[in-house]
């Protein structure tokens, strides 16, 4: 099987890059690999394979500017014998892509390579992904050496810790779990530096010892620091080797953060034994003085604080930094994967430790950065720094074993080697039993046998020991080769068997794992009440434990840091709220991700939201959904039934749904901008669901028309926005084909009216709608009153929703009796909603927006809970200045005045999710109230619609200013 | 003020506290230093005033509720005995403590009682029930003002929801239990005193 794989990738790559060139398949992934023998990933220039005529061409080339790569790419597929004299219309431009040809194409080795593993559930379960790729490696390297006669990859030293090394320390740097860490940073401190230091000199003394007694063969050149050396570099626990082998075993938290910790924390200590062993070396053992020990206590004093330092002060300035990107969402991303970059490679600049560097940078800015980005922005790190991370570790260990294929590089010892293998197992044994027996003292909770015995058996080594190894020189380190071959032995040993063996191990000693379960709302308050409490009581007790002084940074923390380094608008909202959004951002998600059942309590928590000041975070909540997928709904109740035994029907209901349901919407604007992604929508569905939606609207606007006292008027102003949106407009210059309710219409909303409505109108957004026709008609009346009847009805026929007779509307409207006062807004919610259900999510809205003025249409059961919860919010809704019921006054000021952008932002968010969390429940029951046989045959409109038709009938001289073009378009 | 507390504190009353609430004999006698060390009053018990005077206290978010649980109901002085007891809920369970044999009682550092220290503090009327009311006072004592009451409404109702089994819009000891059946409440609700 691990044999088969490797032919099967050869052959996908051969696959994947026929998909590329158009042609010719299967030869390619050889010339890939063998075509460009001295090329080195570490991007050496190299002589190409190919004529030299090539060289002459390559001002040519490089001249070409980004599509230079397309012909390349189709030269490939084609045509090698179009190499002839004058114009080439095909050319062979190898050397000229061959260096980021060579690294794209292992990339996708690699990535080829993680897919067909996970091809096998069986193999992966039981061999850690490691194991494979490294095997893989293996085999790669033998093609290659077979093919060239000499090994032409490696695990470039350079390559290693200038790249590969950043992106995993900086994916687990930055999404470390802070509190845990913090919570447990005496002992995996204790284990980083004492036990380092106690393998290091175990390891290296024992060697030596080995070494005298003559097991050690007398090839093995070497004296006393050469072998501390050795043990230096070989006694450190792999970051790398450490996460790729325990992410998949799950043994519980604390017992992961402290063997992960450890390898994370110990760089320092192994760089600056290993420096300094060097030196050692260098001058040779006889001349060290001692001072030179004191420099090296010293250079590790500084290498650890400096390091750490250097991280500190790049996560203050990365926090501040992300401060001020709220005009440039785009680039936020950027700026943290710069400067944490940036921090690893200052330290590295520095020769201070700069995995310690990058750890603290992650781990210091994670809380702030992640307050003040957006939603989108953290997805993107996320993702990004985890794909890295993944390509990163992938590509490490295939590297690994191929550079262990390379016989020229390594010297075989059998005594060194079993030698080294026992004693780091033994000593590392040792170390962690005699630590963890001192740190138990100390422990709150103390770690038991079963944690002993995992923390030994953990202790992988990897790539860092490798790469350190063959860093060495080999003229000043005799035995360099023995101890590259004894350091691939040992890490294919502690990757491959202790890998492989962990797991099972793991299970048969029932070592407690980790559940896995993300946190609720309630775990968050009741455990930050724990932590006062603890506080409190360490008080009360006189004692200044670490409550205490937790406590005393996390006020120092409030009343300094968080003010220097957060947004203002996330600083006053507190923790406690951000994690209240998380967790009501991520529910949702998880909802929308298992198709989740909607109930008609899903507004609950979405008014909350919009009372959130800061604009953009809210807005991105509503991204967020987008990106996720279907807008079903966002109702945090589901969770319950989600857990719950609804299980399968759901994954039916998701299965249903994901076939059938509208696509979110879409913003069309922007297309040509490169800040923003947007998707296009289609026609036909943006048809279906407007006519939807006029239908059930008119409906239960009927229904409701003697309730509501007032119209209240959803202001969505979106000043951003607006501009690009309008300028789209002003291109097309003609009707758009799209229904109406998705374009905005900018065009209507700047009318110039006298009342203070035009400027709010202005900022509208794009997402407006269909609402522009109802307030293009409130503001201008009289140009209203003109309106040609035959346009309206036009309008509506291609609709195909035909108005049956618009005085009958006209009677029903609320707002007939009103006389002089207009019917000022409609509400544009349902404007927005992906109905599944329209006529529901129509009196979701028409509730929630009358909950001041009118009583809420209830037509459908609820769920007990859910009422109550939905009655609240009402209550609370309509109370609340900015919230969803928005302007929720009589009609005599139905509008709403927003104070600020912000709460503009709030608003529109609002109602941009209200949309998403339309239920799926069966419609209700249409509510047809005394409708006096007028409207209901055809299908109805609501309310914008009405407004359409009460214009037209009060008034409707033909020929009067243009339509807005929404409606029209259909 | 050691050797005052050592002569205050005699020996019988000592091994009644170490049986009742574990704690050490060295742990006893420093912790009565700082009792009486609090008790300005030099009369054998602390009032609420006492408590308050602790600095830290008054500007932790819950010190007055924690204040307030060290005392009986309807009571405002608290002993020495009353004291410790309370303490004791946060001494840290021990592995030799975790298999005793399930007959004997429950020791007050039992994760239940971990809990039910924790949600006393919420439940303020003492009907073994977090209302929306008592939970929304702590969770106002808990966030700044910046939060709106209508957001930490929307908490409130979040979390009732989540916790809330039977639909009573309340949550009960059980459903607080359940609802923090994940969280390591042994750690989270443990501090080390000095031996």
């Amino acid at each position: 099987m691990l044999f088969v794989t490797p032919l099967l990738l050869v052959t996908a790559v051969g696959v994947a890059a026929a998909d590329l060139y158009g042609t010719e398949a299967s030869v390619r992934p050889e010339t890939a690999v063998s075509a460009a023998p001295p090329a080195t990933l570490s991007a050496s220039p190299a002589a190409s394979p190919y004529p030299p005529e090539e060289y002459a061409e390559a001002g040519i080339a490089l001249a070409r500017s980004a599509d230079a790569h397309d012909p390349v790419e189709t030269t490939d597929s084609g045509d090698a014998s179009h190499h002839g004299g004058g114009y080439k219309i095909v050319q062979w431009e190898w050397s000229y892509v061959q260096t980021p040809y060579i690294i794209a194409i292992w990339i996708l080795v690699a990535s080829v390579a993680k897919i067909l593993f996970h091809f096998s559930q069986r193999v992966t379960t039981v061999v850690p992904e490691s194991c494979l790729l490294i095997l893989l490696g293996l085999v790669l390297g033998g093609v290659v050496l077979i093919a060239s006669k000499k090994q032409l990859y490696q695990l470039e030293p350079g390559l290693f810790f200038l790249f590969l090394l950043p992106t995993i320390v900086g994916d687990a740097g930055y999404f470390m779990p802070s509190r845990l860490f913090f919570d447990n940073l005496g002992t995996i401190l204790v284990y980083a530096v004492v036990g380092t230091l106690w393998n290091a000199f175990c390891t290296g003394f024992s060697l030596y010892g080995m070494k005298l007694a003559g097991i050690i063969d007398e090839k093995v050149e070497g004296g006393m620091m050469e072998f501390l050396l050795f043990g230096a570099l070989i006694s450190a626990v792999d970051p790398v080797a450490v996460l790729a082998v325990f992410e998949e075993v799950h043994v519980n938290e604390t017992l992961f953060i402290i063997v992960f910790g450890e390898s994370l924390l110990n760089d320092a200590v192994t760089v600056v034994l290993y420096k300094v062993f060097i030196s050692f070396v260098e001058v040779g053992p006889g001349n060290v003085q001692t001072a030179d020990y004191f420099k090296g206590v010293a250079s590790f004093l500084i290498v650890n604080v400096g390091g750490t330092l250097v991280g500190l002060i790049f996560a203050v300035l990365l926090a501040f930094v992300t401060r001020f990107t709220k005009r440039v969402r785009i680039i936020e991303p950027l700026f943290i994967f710069l400067l944490v970059y940036l921090a690893y490679l200052t330290a590295e600049l520095f020769s201070l430790s700069a995995i310690l560097s990058m750890t603290f940078c992650g781990i210091g800015c994670n809380k702030y950065v992640e307050a003040n980005i957006s939603q989108k922005s953290r997805t993107t790190v996320k993702y990004t720094m985890k794909t890295l991370a993944s390509i990163a570790e992938t590509i490490i260990f295939i590297f690994l074993g191929i550079s262990a294929v390379d016989k020229s590089k390594w010297a075989w010892d059998t005594g060194l080697v079993s030698c080294t293998l026992i004693f780091i197992f033994v000593f590392r044994a040792l170390g962690v039993i005699g630590q963890t027996w001192v740190l138990n003292w100390f422990r709150l909770v103390p770690l038991d046998k079963l944690d002993q015995v995992v923390m030994s058996y953990g202790g992988l080594r990897g790539a860092v020991a490798f790469a350190l190894v063959v860093l060495l020189d080999g003229h000043k380190v005799k035995a360099k080769d023995y101890f590259v071959a004894t350091t691939i032995v040992v890490i294919f040993f502690t990757v491959m068997f202790q890998g492989l063996t962990i797991k099972p191990l793991v299970k048969w000693l029932k070592v407690p794992r980790s559940t896995n379960s993300k946190p609720t709302i309630n775990e968050e308050i009741h455990e930050r009440a724990f932590d006062h409490i603890l506080a409190a009581v360490e008080d009360i007790a006189g004692l200044n434990g670490y409550h205490h002084w937790r406590d005393k940074w996390e006020q120092f923390d409030k009343n300094y840091l968080s003010k220097l380094l957060m947004r203002k608008s996330v600083y006053h909202k507190g923790e406690l709220w951000e994690v209240y959004q998380k967790i009501n951002i991520r529910d949702a998600i998880s909802v929308i991700d298992q198709g989740g059942n909607v109930l008609s309590s899903a507004r609950l928590s979405l008014p909350s939201m919009a009372s959130r000041t800061s604009f953009s975070e809210v807005t991105n909540v509503t991204n967020y959904l987008r990106e996720n997928g279907s807008g079903v709904c966002l109702d945090l109740q589901v969770i319950d039934t989600v857990s719950g035994g609804k299980v399968e029907e759901e994954t039916e209901t998701h299965h249903l749904l994901t076939g059938n349901l509208y696509k979110p919407r879409r913003r069309y604007h922007a297309h040509y901008s490169r800040h923003f992604m947007t998707v296009g929508d289609k026609e036909r569905q943006d048809r279906e669901v407007f006519q939807r939606n006029m239908r059930s609207r008119l409906e239960s606007f009927k229904s409701t028309r003697h309730k509501a006292k007032g119209r209240h008027k959803k202001e969505r102003s979106q000043k951003k926005r607006k501009g690009s949106d309008a300028k789209e407009q002003e291109v097309n210059g003609k009707p758009r084909r799209n229904v109406s309710w998705q374009d905005t219409d900018p065009v209507t909303a700047p009318v110039d009216s006298p009342e203070e409505r035009s400027e709010e109108e202005a900022d509208k957004d794009e997402d407006v709608g269909i609402t522009f026709v109802a307030r293009k008609h409130e503001t201008l009346k009289e140009p209203l009153k003109e309106r040609p009847k035959s346009d309206m009805l036009e309008v509506y026929q291609s609709l195909a929703v035909i108005p049956p007779s618009p005085t009958c509307a006209e009677k029903h409207l609320p707002w007939k009796g009103g006389g002089g006062t207009l019917p000022v807004c409609v509400s544009m919610e349902t404007t927005k909603i992906i109905p599944i259900d329209l006529q529901q999510a129509w009196n979701q809205s028409i509730s929630s927006l009358e909950s001041l003025a009118s009583p809420p249409v209830q037509a459908e059961p609820q769920h007990p809970r859910v009422r109550a919860l939905s009655r609240a919010e009402a209550a609370r809704g309509g109370n609340s200045g900015g919230s969803d019921s928005g302007g929720s006054g009589p009609a005599q000021d139905p509008r709403f005045h927003f104070p600020n952008d912000e709460e503009n932002g709030q608003s529109l968010q609002q109602q941009e999710s209200q949309p998403l969390m339309s239920s799926m429940k069966p419609p209700a029951p249409p509510q047809v109230s005394s409708t006096q046989g007028m409207g209901r045959r055809p299908p109805t409109f609501n309310r914008n619609p009405c407004v359409y038709l009460r214009s037209l009938v009060s008034a409707s001289p033909p020929g009067s200013e243009p339509r807005s073009r929404g409606p029209t378009q259909l | 003020m050691g050797s005052r507390a050592s002569t205050l504190l005699r020996e019988e009353e000592i091994e009644e506290i170490k049986k009742e609430t574990g704690f050490s004999h060295s742990q006893i006698t420093r912790l009565y230093s700082r009792f009486t060390s609090l008790d300005k009053g030099e009369n054998g018990t602390l009032s609420r005033e006492d408590f308050q005077r602790i600095p830290e206290l008054a500007i932790n978010p819950l010190g007055d509720r924690i204040i307030n649980a060290f005392f009986p109901e309807g009571e405002d002085q608290v002993n020495f005995r009353g004291f410790m007891r309370t303490l004791a809920h946060f001494r840290p369970i021990e592995d030799n403590e975790k298999n005793k044999d399930p007959t004997a009682s429950e020791p007050l550092n039992s994760r239940n009682n971990k809990l039910r220290f924790a949600f006393r503090l919420y439940d303020l009327d003492r009907d073994d029930k977090i209302s929306r009311d008592e939970l929304l006072q702590v969770l106002r004592m808990m966030v700044g003002v910046n939060i709106s009451d209508e957001q930490l409404g929307s908490i409130a109702d979040r979390t009732i929801q989540e916790a809330d089994q039977n639909g009573d819009n309340s949550i009960s000891f059980n459903e607080f239990i359940k609802v923090l059946e994940k969280v390591d409440v042994e750690q989270k609700m443990s501090i080390r005193f000095l031996h």
